[in-house]
């Protein structure tokens, strides 16, 4: 774990298409999160979008020409907080494969290498401390592949909730099982992604917890979805709004 | 097949594996149990890490160094007394077979359980020829009578009841008393069994590892029927692809311990045969003679892709299917292919082509899963990847995926080509936000698909960026 002089002093935040159109509140707590912990937070104004739908799809021209128009607006040697795994896996681990050979390759890789998701970089490289001010609740992390499969930092995200001493985290059933997002994958198969995300709902609601929380918009997206299509009372949120919601004296 | 056609036909396939709602109960129980199992082999996360890195390595090798491996793998067998003999594609294999059952007059054979036979369709072709195939591993045996084919590679009959079993061998055998009880229709079915393995005139099996260094072939399984197909007959014809060879005897080890525990969790499975010859002089059992057909149908194509090389990796475990969240919904018959699940989706589509089978990537939602638990490290979700965009490139090369650029579709391309004029530009993508933001009334309430299962997100009233400017964050 990073120490406190080797804290960043300033970063970058690449908000993800899907959080700045859709969920900006989970993005604005994200950002709130970082500057209450003393660290100047900036907000490239041209940023769109990291390429994945495009990459995941095969379109390769065209995920890198968007990667490159993102890349550059992150140009300075200051860390990339993103607040979804999916798309700072994209950025940190296909980058590199999507760049490669082309001539801003090295610019692509250097900031694959100071990119992180945002409970990661709470953790990692804020080593943040948390006091819960919220009433006692219990709710079910849902983590997103990204961060288990590819990132490798889910529990981040349950060690931030362990400092919530009013949170009770409930256990789902098959926790590493995807919920049926995929991008792309939930419009091309509808019909598998709409099993999969109603086995996601029903083992989530088995665990009588009121909020579900995940680091990833989309996973968000596509369980908040189904869970309001079938009437559920279950809510989602993302753990930046969580976090933020307790632990601000000003709630 | 045409592109549009397959898939089509695979969308029905998906259609009606989802409404079959006792089969995805079967392949949920037995999935989870299976994952179970093998966690509980593998206790230690870093241990498991670095054996998937050995065994990697291992395999890595033996690819690299195939030809060389193959052309000391024949001489060792051939030194051993085992006959070899190389088919190019599936119909080389089955003509080979065919002769060699025909030479030595064989009317009946039993067979081990093998993928690469279902891989060549052997039963039909022998069948076609008047020489009758019978199925000696349980799970085949009950698909034989079924009429159906594997819906796992490993666990070829997961997909049926112990209900679906009990009355299948009841209707075929009424001699045996109907029952519904696990060690008793595996008796009956063994008795069945083993009356056909003395008369056999012939055993085709299939292999699980080639040891160049000794000519030794490996077959891994748990009912003792391949141990029985191999030695009981006089003629024993084995059968594989030529990607499973391994240089040295001591790469076998590593090997068989993920693969089992990986495939079923089992420590070690109850037979491991270790064949190296026919019968000798003086000896009392075993096989007078014994065949290794290798195939290639395909294999030596996929190995010269740097990338695609990675596939040829698997020792057929089966890890990545049990941990497949889609293949838990849609179990194997959905696939369409010998090979399902995740390495189906990379296998099939490089063997057959992109334009036969290339809609089997689509069903992908890249979560990495397979990619997590395969024993040796095969890249599943990258490889899926690749071949999507390999399904729908421009540039069609004569070294490529078969099928290149079979799946691209005008509609589809000209609305990536519109996504990366708007997401491509800091200008254009801010205004695509104002309107999105401002008439977010005028999102529509149903997307395709999507919205069958899920509402619709509305566009936020305020961007991040707007909401973020407001909340004195700087902006650069």
């Amino acid at each position: 774990m990073a120490m406190s002089n080797d804290r960043p002093s300033e970063v970058y935040f690449l908000a993800t298409c899907l959080t700045d159109l859709l969920y900006p509140r989970a993005g604005l707590a994200g950002m709130e999160l970082i500057r209450r912990a003393g660290v100047r937070v900036i907000y490239p104004k041209r940023q769109s979008c990291c390429g994945q739908p495009a990459y995941n799809s095969g379109y390769r021209d065209e995920a890198l020409k968007v990667a490159r128009h993102q890349l550059s607006c992150f140009p300075r040697n200051i860390p990339v907080v993103v607040p979804s795994g999916s798309c700072a896996g994209m950025v940190s681990h296909h980058w590199p494969e999507l760049f490669a050979g082309e001539p801003d390759e090295a610019e692509a890789v250097n900031m694959a290498g100071r990119t992180f998701e945002l409970t990661q970089f709470l953790v990692d490289q804020l080593d943040l401390q948390l006091e819960d001010l919220g009433e006692p609740t219990e709710i079910v992390v849902h983590t997103s592949c990204s961060s288990r499969n590819e990132l490798g930092i889910e529990e981040r995200i349950e060690s931030l909730l362990a400092q919530l001493s009013n949170v009770t985290v409930r256990e789902q059933a098959r926790k590493a099982e995807c919920c049926g997002f995929g991008g792309t994958f939930s419009i091309k198969q509808p019909d598998i992604s709409g099993a999969m995300v109603q086995d996601k709902c029903d083992a989530l609601e088995q665990t009588g917890a009121t909020r579900v929380v995940s680091q990833d918009c989309g996973c968000l997206m596509n369980i908040g979805g189904a869970l309001e299509k079938q009437g559920r009372t279950l809510q989602p949120q993302h753990i930046a709004e969580f976090l933020l919601e307790r632990t601000n004296v000003s709630n | 097949m045409s592109a549009t056609n397959q898939s089509k036909a695979f969308q029905s396939r998906i259609g009606e594996a989802l409404g079959n709602q006792q089969a995805h109960t079967n392949f949920r129980s037995a999935m989870n149990m299976l994952m179970e199992n093998r966690l509980k082999q593998f206790p230690d996360q870093e241990e498991l890490l670095h054996k998937r890195q050995r065994a990697d390595a291992i395999r890595a090798h033996a690819l690299r160094n195939l030809p060389a491996l193959l052309e000391k793998l024949e001489q060792k067998l051939v030194e051993n007394g085992i006959q070899v003999h190389w088919a190019e594609n599936g119909e080389e294999a089955n003509a080979l077979i065919h002769q060699l059952l025909s030479q030595a007059g064989a009317r009946s054979v039993v067979k081990g359980k093998s993928m690469v036979s279902e891989e060549i369709d052997l039963n039909h072709y022998m069948e076609e020829r008047g020489i009758k195939v019978l199925e000696s591993d349980l799970g085949e045996f009950i698909l034989q009578l079924a009429g159906e084919t594997p819906s796992h590679i490993v666990m070829p009959a997961i997909h049926k009841s112990k209900q679906e079993i009990a009355e299948l061998l009841n209707r075929h055998f009424p001699e045996h008393p109907y029952s519904e009880d696990v060690d008793t229709l595996t008796q009956q079915a063994r008795q069945i069994l083993r009356d056909q393995f003395r008369q056999a005139d012939a055993g085709i099996s299939g292999v699980n590892f080639m040891v160049a260094e000794t000519g030794t072939l490996c077959l891994v399984e748990n009912e003792g029927n391949g141990r029985m197909t191999t030695t009981v007959p006089p003629l024993h014809i084995a059968v594989t692809g030529i990607e499973k060879v391994v240089e040295l005897l001591s790469d076998v080890p590593p090997l068989l311990e993920l693969l089992t525990k990986s495939a079923t969790g089992q420590p070690i499975t109850a037979y491991f045969n270790m064949i190296s010859r026919p019968r000798q002089t003086g000896e009392m059992d075993g096989p007078q003679e014994v065949h290794l057909v290798l195939l290639d149908n395909g294999r030596s194509h996929i190995r010269r892709d740097e990338e695609l090389l990675d596939t040829l990796r698997c020792i057929r475990c089966g890890s990545c299917i049990n941990h497949c969240p889609v293949y838990v919904q849609v179990g194997g018959h959905a696939y369409g292919t010998v090979y399902p699940g995740p390495i189906g989706s990379v296998l099939e589509p490089m063997r057959q082509g992109l334009d036969k089978i290339g809609a089997l990537t689509s069903a992908c939602s890249l979560c990495g899963a397979c990619g997590q638990v395969c024993p040796v490290q095969i890249p599943l979700p990258k490889l899926i990847n690749r071949l999507r965009a390999e399904a729908v490139t421009q540039q069609v090369e004569t070294q490529g995926v078969k099928g290149q650029g079979s799946l691209r579709k005008l509609l589809e391309v000209w609305t990536w080509k519109g996504w990366r004029l708007i997401f491509g530009s800091g200008l254009r993508y801010r205004l695509f936000k104002l309107l999105a933001t401002r008439l977010r009334r005028l999102t529509p309430p149903k997307m395709g698909g999507w919205s069958r299962y899920r509402t619709v997100a509305k566009p936020a009233s305020r961007s991040l960026d707007e909401m973020a400017a407001k909340a004195g964050f700087d902006h650069e």
